[in-house]
């Protein structure tokens, strides 16, 4: 098997396994429904979490998109209660500040060459501050177009379904995994992983794709925003604090390195998936803490920053001796 | 002396001058701002109110100071702050519990930095994630309540008319300051900051200083649970040093110490600490609204930064060599 | 020789100037179509230089380059490539991360409906090594394969996005016999094809094996060409590392020179991939200057003596008694000191001032807990500054501020405060202009006459030859002869580097 795909492998044997255990102890788990809520309670992680894997696949990182996901909410609340904007018009709106915000700080970390841990640390303050500013309490949503999106779902054998979020976050998914493999730019990303300095020589444009990475990460996080008050049809300005950190831990769980170049967007949807299993089993057993979430992500990910350090000494050893 | 003196000043012009500018701008606003009082044998004031609730961030912002002129970052201090925090046991039994659970957490995240060689970012991020969660299992995810009068008196108590945690973290960043400063502590973190490989050449002991830099940083995280645990009387683990690690690396970074490593002053990060509770408390006092609070703290964060970004640098060191008469060298300008 | 009709790629009186050094002086280079041409010379000739300019990854500040021809003038290393222009150099410049063909596409991936079209790339791939008689898995990532293939797609790459001139900036280095003959087989046939390719290398058996003609580069100045089959290897090497002056410099110094008790003895020291097993006895007031070409495995033994890598084999003995030298702090325990060659990177620490530089050593040998005063800091700092002619403003400056040779001075007195008792140079006065580079001489022959023992490692032949009381002469990363007394000579030591050539290629 080609090294690469190891991680991706022991992730995808980590959740068998893991799945195989919860079934065994609860077969409920196994249902349709019990999976279509997974996906769907996961949707808004799942999406942050697709553009979070473009920027550490180019050895970046994104703080923002929490706070990138509770302004979109707020903004589209706040729109929504006081004017008469078509939610779809608003939606736009929130995409393209989102967006725009996003290739800001990817400007700012190539041109002024800054490390982007403390760049996005202040875009995280600051779309976090401009939620705060729009509206500090939890506003609910009312608009009736919500209710028909939320009325959307595909029906499952078994009595599960699909919602329209869950149904997206899949979709991203898939144009994730299609940009990241069939498209230039996508190749440019994993270059960039591979080396800035090398990358530039070989002709990568290294500023546009800096640029785009975080510019894509912030779209996503927007259409995150969405999905999240379309989930919870409310706009909370201290809502999906730390999602970063989870977005964060599902990409490296799943099996993507860190250090950046080396990964699968189709492993951060395995990442998504633990993390919600996790959850789920805690949820069914009722008497376990659910702090045991944190500790138990906490230690896969210790595994994962092992694995991928013993991988890379191994891969390093075999070059010296070659 | 009289030259080192001045050094010093020199060095923390900018964080005074910005503090002078934020405090002169709050008592515009909020007239009452400069007034001190004493009640009780306390002084009472909106300075003091400053010192006494930025003492977390303080606290960490010391710890951090060492790991990041290591060129490391902790990201933990936030995670371990929460969980360093038990209950059910006397006063001294908790400190010795908290403290030693601090000091053992930097010294897994100094193992993994200076043993096993992963990022910084990437090592302390375990911790970030896992150490809230060990924190909550501990407490059970209730919000403890000390009765220990000891404990609260840590909190809330004062001593020479200054509430105790002011107290604390002006003793333990002079004390921190001191040993660094007064042994060669500070010189050999700064080498091993700007180039670990000629550091460990000339025979510094790089392992263990990065260890006992992360060990600081936990022992500090740990004071400043206690304290944050103790002033509200009641450990939260879910909330507990909730932002605190990002506050305490803005204000490094305030402080001018580069995330680069090398070059560090622990005044200078305390500044930067007090700096950002004066402007929390400054536009809570001025009637703002509190939700431009992170607004404001953002536009810092860029200012600085940019200000301290390899280009912006790259042009001051220009014009200055420029002006000593010789141009950079290739390599320089690199 | 005039640049003529067959002439592909013609430099004249290229001129490059770096602040305090001038790296380029008026240099021709020819290089003719379907020939290849070594170019040669010492670390610091400018080989590298030179080869920048014609790639455009420096602006020349004099000189014309015609390029068929025409006279071309290439910005960067991408208007080069298209000019005709590739370069491969010892460290891959490709992605280790992206598969083989993902590097040999990057940027020009086929496509199809606006998406990359992987299996067209993969086929065109294949076919592009075909002509490389490479079978390999082109969907791998390039890091499972071999340091050869690696070097082998990165001039795939060269040649199918230039096409007239390769360059190849030590491809050897790091490969073992076979690969190198897998790699010239692939050279010849890039010839055959009309290319015309410049071969840097420090392996002369290798020059004499592939190329026509050679280029000697000596401090910035061509030395001359030559067709390789007329030029004899001793000739070859003397025009490398020079000795006009040497006799002089040798005849300057005073009356003999008298060692004292063997102080360190090395047995059978040794580490497996650095330097084979070895064995060195060094005495009070000597220095061992150690000569080979570069990559003989010079700046390994340095490095193992000090502790900076450990040795596997052999034992070490400080005045007779066995010692560990498993550390750069065990080593310096013993009073040891090593001035690395690599200043930029395992020398300065750049961001503190001289002082702290200077004191650095000696602080870290006393411990955290025993600070030097600031007025002793100072008192170390100003008396090295005035002994070693530091140029530098105030103490207090940083040290990335002050020139090459400053710098190397102030790394020097690093370990001059350590009071040391066995000094390593590696390469001391690389990089440092002429002035700077006779003081750092006068100093390691003062350094000797109080008694000190020094290893001194050097490129500069005439320099070894000033200053050292005993040369050990390395090849293959071995130590193959000594020469003692008045076999000290350039023209012994040019001959023993040479005849450990011969017999290695034979």
């Amino acid at each position: 098997m080609k090294p690469k795909y190891l991680p991706l492998t022991a992730t995808i044997v980590i959740f068998v396994l893991s799945y195989a255990l919860c079934v065994m102890q609860y077969p409920n788990i196994l249902s349709t429904r019990v999976v279509g809520n997974l996906l769907t309670d996961n949707a808004f992680l799942g999406i942050a979490a697709v553009g979070m894997t473009f920027v550490i696949l180019s050895g970046g990182i994104d703080l923002s998109i929490g706070s990138v996901i509770a302004f979109t909410g707020v903004f589209l609340a706040v729109v929504l209660e006081n004017t008469g904007i078509h939610p779809l018009a608003a939606f736009a709106l929130a995409l393209m500040i989102a967006t725009l915000f996003g290739a800001l700080m990817g400007a700012i970390i190539h041109y002024l060459e800054m490390p982007a841990f403390i760049v996005t640390l202040a875009g995280m303050f600051l779309a976090r501050g401009m939620a705060f500013v729009l509206s500090i309490d939890s506003i609910a949503i009312k608009h009736p177009f919500y209710g028909t999106l939320k009325g959307f779902y595909y029906k499952l054998p078994g009595g599960g379904r699909i919602s329209l979020i869950g149904g997206l976050m899949l979709l991203v998914f898939a144009i994730g995994i299609l940009i990241a493999h069939r498209t230039r730019f996508g190749t440019d990303v994993y270059a960039l992983g591979g080396g800035t300095a090398t990358a530039k020589l070989m002709g990568v444009p290294v500023g546009r794709t800096t640029i785009l990475i975080y510019a894509l990460s912030g779209l996503l996080a927007g259409l995150s925003g969405i999905v999240f008050s379309l989930y919870t049809s409310a706009g909370y300005s201290l809502a999906a604090v730390g999602v970063e950190l989870d977005a964060i831990t599902a990409v490296v769980i799943g099996g993507t390195l860190l250090t950046g170049g080396s990964g699968f967007v189709a492993g951060t949807f395995i990442g998504i998936l633990i993390q919600g299993l996790i959850q789920t089993y805690i949820t069914f057993d009722g008497s376990l803490s659910s702090w045991w979430t944190k500790i138990l992500i906490g230690l896969l990910l210790f595994v994962f920053i092992l694995m991928q350090k013993g991988i890379v000494y191994a891969s390093r050893s075999k070059q010296r001796h070659a | 002396m009289t030259a080192i003196l001045r050094g010093y000043a020199l060095r923390l012009l900018p964080q005074l001058i910005a503090l002078a500018v934020i405090l002169l701008m709050v008592s515009l606003v909020f007239p009452g701002f400069f007034r001190l009082e004493i009640q009780n044998g306390r002084l009472y004031g909106s300075l003091i109110d400053i010192l006494n609730r930025g003492a977390p961030v303080v606290l960490l912002a010391i710890g951090m100071t060492v790991v990041i002129a290591t060129k490391g970052i902790d990201l933990s201090v936030g995670a371990v702050a929460a969980s360093s925090i038990t209950s059910g046991h006397s006063l001294a039994m908790t400190l010795v519990i908290t403290l030693g659970t601090g000091l053992l957490c930097g010294l897994w995240n100094g193992v993994l930095v200076a043993i096993l060689d992963i990022q910084p970012i990437i090592a302390t991020l375990v911790l970030m994630v896992a150490g809230r969660g060990i924190a909550q299992l501990v407490t059970e995810g209730a919000i403890l309540t000390f009765n220990d009068p000891g404990l609260i008196f840590l909190g809330s108590g004062s001593f020479a008319w200054l509430p105790l945690p002011v107290i604390i973290w002006l003793v333990f960043g002079i004390l921190v300051a001191l040993i660094v400063r007064k042994t060669a502590l500070g010189m050999l973190i700064e080498a091993i900051g700007v180039n670990r490989q000629a550091s460990t050449l000339s025979g510094v002991l790089t392992p263990v200083l990065l260890i006992a830099a992360y060990m600081l940083s936990g022992l500090c995280a740990a004071i400043a649970g206690i304290i944050a645990a103790a002033d509200i009387k009641g450990a939260d683990a879910n909330n507990a040093g909730l932002w605190l690690e990002l506050d305490a690396i803005l204000a490094v970074v305030i402080g001018g110490t580069s995330l680069l490593g090398g070059r560090f002053s622990i005044a200078a990060s305390v500044l930067g600490a007090i700096i950002i509770q004066s402007i929390n408390t400054g536009i809570l006092l001025s009637g703002f609204p509190p939700e431009f609070n992170l607004i404001i703290k953002a536009a810092i964060i860029v200012f600085i930064l940019v200000l301290q970004s390899p280009p912006v640098r790259n042009a001051f060191t220009f014009v200055a060599l420029l002006r000593a008469g010789r141009k950079p060298t290739e390599g320089q300008a690199r | 020789m005039q640049p003529n009709g067959e002439n592909l790629l013609s430099a004249t009186r290229i001129d490059k100037v770096f602040p305090g050094a001038r790296a380029l002086d008026k240099v021709d280079f020819h290089l003719r179509r379907g020939e290849v041409h070594a170019l040669l010379g010492e670390n610091g000739a400018g080989k590298s230089t030179l080869v920048k300019c014609l790639t455009g990854a420096y602006r020349r500040d004099g000189g014309t380059i015609l390029l068929d021809g025409v006279e071309v003038d290439p910005r960067d290393t991408f208007n080069a490539q298209k000019l005709g222009i590739g370069t491969v150099y010892q460290e891959v410049n490709l992605l280790p991360n992206l598969s083989v063909a993902e590097n040999l596409f990057l940027g020009r991936q086929p496509r199809r409906f606006g998406l990359v079209d992987v299996g067209a790339m993969n086929r065109q791939a294949r076919a592009l090594l075909d002509d490389y008689e490479l079978d390999l898995d082109v969907t791998r990532a390039l890091d499972s394969y071999s340091v050869a293939i690696q070097q082998v797609v990165a001039i795939a790459r060269a040649v199918d996005l230039s096409g007239k001139v390769l360059i190849l900036d030590e491809p050897t280095a790091s490969l073992d016999a076979h690969e190198v003959e897998m790699l010239f087989r692939i050279v010849r046939r890039l010839k055959a094809r009309g290319l015309g390719i410049v071969f840097i290398t420090h392996f002369l058996e290798q020059v004499y094996e592939i190329s026509d003609r050679i280029t000697v580069l000596r401090n910035g100045q061509l030395v001359g060409t030559r067709e390789t089959a007329t030029l004899e290897r001793r000739d070859l090497i003397s025009m490398m590392i020079g000795r006009e002056l040497a006799a002089e410099i040798r005849s300057a110094r005073e009356g003999q020179v008298v060692a004292g008790p063997v102080r360190y003895r090395f047995e059978n020291y040794g580490r497996k991939g650095h330097i084979a097993p070895f064995d060195l006895d060094i005495r009070a007031g000597e220095v061992v200057g150690i000569a080979g070409l570069l990559g003989s495995g010079r700046t390994e033994t340095a490095e193992i003596l000090f502790g900076a890598h450990r040795a596997d084999s052999g034992m070490a003995e400080v005045d007779g008694r066995a010692v560990q030298l498993s550390s750069p702090r065990r080593a310096i325990a013993h009073r040891f000191g090593f001035c690395p060659e690599d200043r930029k990177t395992a020398g300065i620490v750049g961001d503190l001032s001289v002082r702290e530089n200077i004191v650095l050593a000696l602080q870290a040998r006393r411990g955290w807990t025993r600070p030097l005063s600031r007025t002793e800091q100072n008192r170390i700092a100003d008396h090295y500054i005035r002994a070693l002619d530091i140029r530098t403003a105030d103490r207090e400056k940083p040290i990335r501020l002050l020139s090459g040779g400053n710098q190397q001075k102030a790394i020097l007195a690093r370990w001059l405060a350590t009071e040391p008792e066995f000094l390593i140079l590696d390469e001391p006065t690389r990089g440092i202009d002429v002035g700077a580079h006779a003081e750092i001489v006068r100093l390691i022959e003062g350094l000797r006459e109080k008694g000190m023992s020094l290893m001194v490692i050097s490129s500069e032949i005439e320099e070894l030859v000033a200053y050292s009381t005993r040369i050990v002469v390395l090849r293959d990363r071995q130590h193959v002869a000594a020469l003692e007394g008045n076999r000290i000579t350039a023209d012994q030591i040019i001959e023993a580097i040479a005849s450990a050539n011969e017999r290695g290629a034979a």
